[in-house]
Order: C-alpha cells, then sequence, then structure tokens
C-alpha cells in the first residue's frame, strides 16, 4: 500500500503542476490516471518513482517515506527508449546490470521476462530488427524484470498503431491478471482507461487535482470490449469530463 | 548495370580529364615551368620520391599527432561540459573565438612561442582541429534521452555507469563525425601552419616542399606534392569513415 498526500509540484518555472493530490494505492490494483494533456499525469508518475522531489506532501510507502530502493519501481516511457547497440536481451539485462547482477544469475531472469512478452525468440535482435510494438514489448520486459513492487507506465501505447495497440492491452491485462502487479498507467484516452483499468482517477485541467475516483469490473475475456459494462464505464468517464472541463 | 556506371564514373571523368589536359600540354607546347601534363608531374614525383615521401611523412605524423591530441582535447572539454554547467558557460566562448581566429594569424605566434617546430605545428593543427570533435561530442552527450537518465536513475546508476554505459556509448556516433571532419581540418592545419613557418620550422613537410620547388621554379615537383597532399586527405577522410563503419556497425546490424 502507498499514499500519495496532498502531494503539489511547483517547478522552477513558476508552473503548478500538481495541486495537493491525494490517494491511497492498494497492493494488486490496477489505477489508471487520466487526464488532458499537461494536467500533470508524467510529474506524478515521476514523483512517484521518486524522480522529481514533491514541494509539498509526501509520498508513503507503507506508512513511511523516502524513496523506493533501486529496482522497486518499473517504468516504461512513452517511447521504448532502448539501447540501440544492445541486443533485446541485453536491454532487458540493463537494470540488472546496473545494480551489479552478474549475467549468468541473471539469465534466467531475463529469459523469463521475454517470454512474458513473447519475445524470446528475439533475444538477440537489435532495435534496428524490431517492430514498434516488439520494441515496447521489449520495454516492458525490460521493467518486470527487476521484479518491481510497482509498474508505471506513462502513456507507453499512445505512438502505436490500433491493432498493435490493442494487442498490448490484452497481453498487459494477461500479465495483471497472471502476476497480480501493481500498475499506475497513465494515459489520455477515455477508451484505454476504461478497457484496463480497475480504478480510474479522472485528473482535473491543470493544476492537477483528482476530480474523480472510479471503480471499475469489466467482463473478463473476447467480449470485454464490446460490453455493456465498458460502454457504460466510457460514458460515466466522459459525464465527469463534461463537468471538470471548461467549456 | 545503371549503378555500376554511376560507381565508375568519377574514375570515368578523371581520366578523360587527365587524358585532356595531357593532350593539351602537348598539342599547344606548353612548357613544364609553366604548365607541366599529368605525365611531367608523374615522373617528377619519380624523380624525387625520396624527399617527396619523407615530406609526406612528416605531414602525416604533424597530421596524425594532431589529431589525437585534437580528439582527447575535444573529448575531455566535452564531458567536462556536460558534467558542469559552469564549466561550459567559462569554456565555451573561448572555444568559439579560437576556432573562428584565422589559424594563418595565430600561427606566428606559436612559432615564437614554441621553439620546437614539431610541437609549433602541431598546436597549429589541433587549433584548426579540435573544434568539430568538442562541438559534435558535446552534443550528442546532451542530446542522451532524458527516459534513460530517469531508467538508469532509477536501478541506483553510479555517475561512471550513467558516463560509460549510457552517455558516451550515444555520443559516440557524434564523436566520430566530429573525428571525420577534424581528420581533413588538421591536415588543413598542418600545412598552414608549415607555409607560415617557411624555413624556420620542420623544412621537410609536404608544404614546405611546394615552396621550396616553388623558388627553384620547378613547376612538376609542385605539382607532385600537391598530388600527395590531396591524395593524403582521401585517404585520411576514407580511413576515419572506415573507423565510423567498423564501429558503429553493431549497431546498424538488426
Ligand atoms: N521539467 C519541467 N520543468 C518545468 N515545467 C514542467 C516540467 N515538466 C513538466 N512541466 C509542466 O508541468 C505541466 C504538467 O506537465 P506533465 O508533463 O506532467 O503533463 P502531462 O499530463 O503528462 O501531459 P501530457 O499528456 O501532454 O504528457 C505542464 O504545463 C508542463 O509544461
Ligand atoms: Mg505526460
Amino acid at each position: 500500500m502507498f499514499a500519495l498526500e496532498t502531494l503539489s509540484k511547483r517547478y522552477d518555472t513558476g508552473v503548478l503542476a500538481l495541486d495537493g493530490v491525494n490517494a491511497e494505492i492498494a497492493p494488486g490494483e490496477f489505477v489508471a490516471l487520466l487526464g488532458p494533456s499537461g494536467c500533470g499525469k508524467s510529474t506524478l508518475l515521476r514523483l512517484l518513482a521518486g524522480l522529481e522531489a514533491p514541494s509539498a506532501g509526501r509520498v508513503a510507502w507503507d506508512g513511511h517515506t523516502g524513496a523506493p530502493a533501486p529496482g522497486e519501481i518499473g517504468f516504461v516511457f512513452q517511447d521504448a527508449t532502448l539501447l540501440p547497440w544492445a541486443s533485446a536481451a541485453e536491454n532487458v539485462y540493463l537494470p540488472l546490470k546496473l545494480r551489479h547482477v552478474a549475467r549468468r544469475e541473471a539469465a534466467p531472469k531475463i529469459a523469463a521476462a521475454l517470454a512474458q512478452v513473447g519475445l524470446s525468440e528475439f533475444a538477440g535482435t537489435r532495435p534496428k530488427g524490431l517492430s514498434g510494438g516488439m520494441r515496447m514489448r521489449v520495454s516492458i520486459a525490460r521493467a518486470l524484470v527487476s521484479e518491481p513492487i510497482l509498474l508505471l507506465m506513462d502513456e507507453p501505447f499512445a505512438a502505436l498503431d490500433e491493432f498493435t495497440r490493442h494487442k498490448l492491452q490484452d497481453d498487459l491485462l494477461a500479465l495483471w491478471a497472471r502476476t497480480g502487479k501493481t500498475i499506475v498507467f497513465v494515459t489520455h484516452s477515455i477508451y484505454e482507461a476504461a478497457y484496463l483499468a480497475n480504478r480510474i482517477l479522472v485528473m482535473s485541467p491543470r493544476p492537477g487535482r483528482v476530480a474523480a475516483d472510479l471503480q471499475a469490473r469489466l467482463p473478463q475475456g473476447p467480449h470485454r470490449r464490446a460490453s455493456g459494462e465498458y460502454v457504460a464505464l466510457v460514458e460515466r468517464i466522459t459525464a465527469c469530463f463534461r463537468e471538470i472541463m471548461p467549456t | 548495370m545503371r549503378r555500376m556506371v554511376e560507381i565508375l564514373a568519377p574514375y570515368g571523368f578523371g581520366a578523360l580529364a587527365l587524358g585532356g589536359w595531357q593532350a593539351a600540354v602537348w598539342g599547344l607546347h606548353v612548357p613544364p615551368y609553366v604548365m607541366p601534363g599529368p605525365a611531367a608531374i608523374v615522373s617528377a614525383y619519380f624523380g624525387a620520391h625520396g624527399v617527396l615521401d619523407s615530406g609526406l611523412l612528416a605531414t602525416l605524423a604533424v597530421t596524425g599527432a594532431a589529431l589525437l591530441v585534437a580528439a582527447m582535447l575535444g573529448l575531455v572539454l566535452a564531458l567536462l561540459m556536460a558534467a558542469s554547467p559552469l564549466f561550459r558557460a567559462a569554456i565555451q566562448p573561448w572555444a568559439v573565438i579560437i576556432q573562428v581566429t584565422p589559424v594563418v594569424a595565430l600561427a606566428p605566434f606559436i612559432i615564437i612561442w614554441v621553439n620546437q617546430p614539431f610541437a609549433c605545428l602541431v598546436i597549429c593543427a589541433v587549433i584548426v582541429a579540435f573544434f568539430p570533435i568538442l562541438s559534435n561530442t558535446a552534443a550528442g552527450l546532451a542530446a542522451t534521452p532524458q527516459e534513460l537518465l530517469d531508467l538508469f536513475r532509477l536501478n541506483g546508476a553510479s555517475r561512471w555507469q550513467i558516463l560509460f554505459q549510457l552517455s558516451l556509448p550515444y555520443a559516440l556516433p557524434d564523436f566520430l563525425t566530429g573525428l571525420r571532419i577534424s581528420g581533413t581540418l588538421a591536415l588543413v592545419g598542418a600545412v598552414v601552419a608549415e607555409f607560415v613557418a617557411g624555413s624556420g620550422g620542420f623544412a621537410s613537410g609536404l608544404a614546405w616542399q611546394i615552396i621550396e620547388a616553388s623558388y627553384r621554379l620547378e613547376i612538376p615537383r609542385m605539382f607532385a606534392a600537391l598530388v600527395l597532399l590531396g591524395m593524403t586527405g582521401v585517404a585520411i577522410y576514407a580511413a576515419l569513415g572506415l573507423l565510423e563503419h567498423l564501429l558503429l556497425a553493431k549497431r546498424n546490424r538488426a
């Protein structure tokens, strides 16, 4: 369990990105952070990861403050940002390598992470030889390899074509069901948030606040995208935005 | 077929130009002290190849040493600039000033201050050559993606890990581009310095051979030295291109 306690962030430039965000996130939740561009979603994620210090408030981990230890956070960015000179396996190895885990000891973990994203056959391929979707899978494997307690994803599928995006969304859902990881997933797509998450934090335009906290329970399986629950959820979220967006 | 023709085109053009040149010299009975033909130049080379070859070696030694120093200097300065914004602010304008001041104007000062002729020529060539390495490498280091820096920090990476496993490999293509530009500039710098230094300098490089041959009105030998300089420039450019290709081949393959 971790908690965001009246978290605020004002950048040196004077921009107030977040203004008193409160939320508690329980282990195993799949939380979507949904909001318009510039509302501070990325900022919130960076605060969670300890990459940026809050101006006020704090992120409490199981009640105590302090940055998470190296490797406890898995981060997936909008671009895959792989090392272009390294193979898929070497890219996945990176987080362990940085923490001085020997290659031999890491090998089974690397293999497992690549298997989780269905890329076992491409272990030796460099980014040049992978499609956009495959690169993103490698990026996800890289985030999973250190078995993080929290997986943070910042619009990871926004740059992919729709077919690939749907496929990766389904894969991510399967991965979540299998591993029970706690995931915070940033998106500015209402449909993506509704489809993936079991909880949706709707953020107001800048300065970002939590404007609504919605629970979701969609049916599993192939009919999820066409289910009545999904449509109803999209409608609920849309109604939220109609209230908070300036006209 | 089309590609073949394109590859062969520059050689064909060169052969045609040389042939035309030789034919004009013969046909118009131009004396070799006005304008020698290719044949006279080649025979001038073989007539004095001992001096010319050692001149080539001398100029190559200056160029090579200058390129080495410029590469290290440019790399170290770029790293320091990447590490410290204050250092960058302090150094950058001076690097630009040194770069934009014509080396021909600087060379006489260096000749006065530095007594050792080899060192003197190398310093002149370094001044001409170091800037592209510095600016390219600095730009490459500054372009390290923020996300990857974040990823390294999330995994507790040290400064050295960031430098050697991320920033330097990321800047490698830019460094090599700078090196390629600097390679030919180092040759230019060496030649300019030899010209300015004249007999007071090294008194054996290829540029000096041109000056000396001109004093004696040995025009074919002047041309022979010039051709050697041109070929040296092409060879340096090609060699550094090959180095670039070899070092980057891995990341360009799938
Ligand atoms: N490093 C920074 N320095 C100054 N201002 C920043 C910085 N990063 C973000 N901002 C500003 O903070 C606000 C929130 O930015 P943030 O990137 O968190 O928004 P976002 O919700 O992720 O937007 P998007 O959907 O476009 O990614 C923006 O106005 C942005 O310009
Ligand atoms: Mg963002």
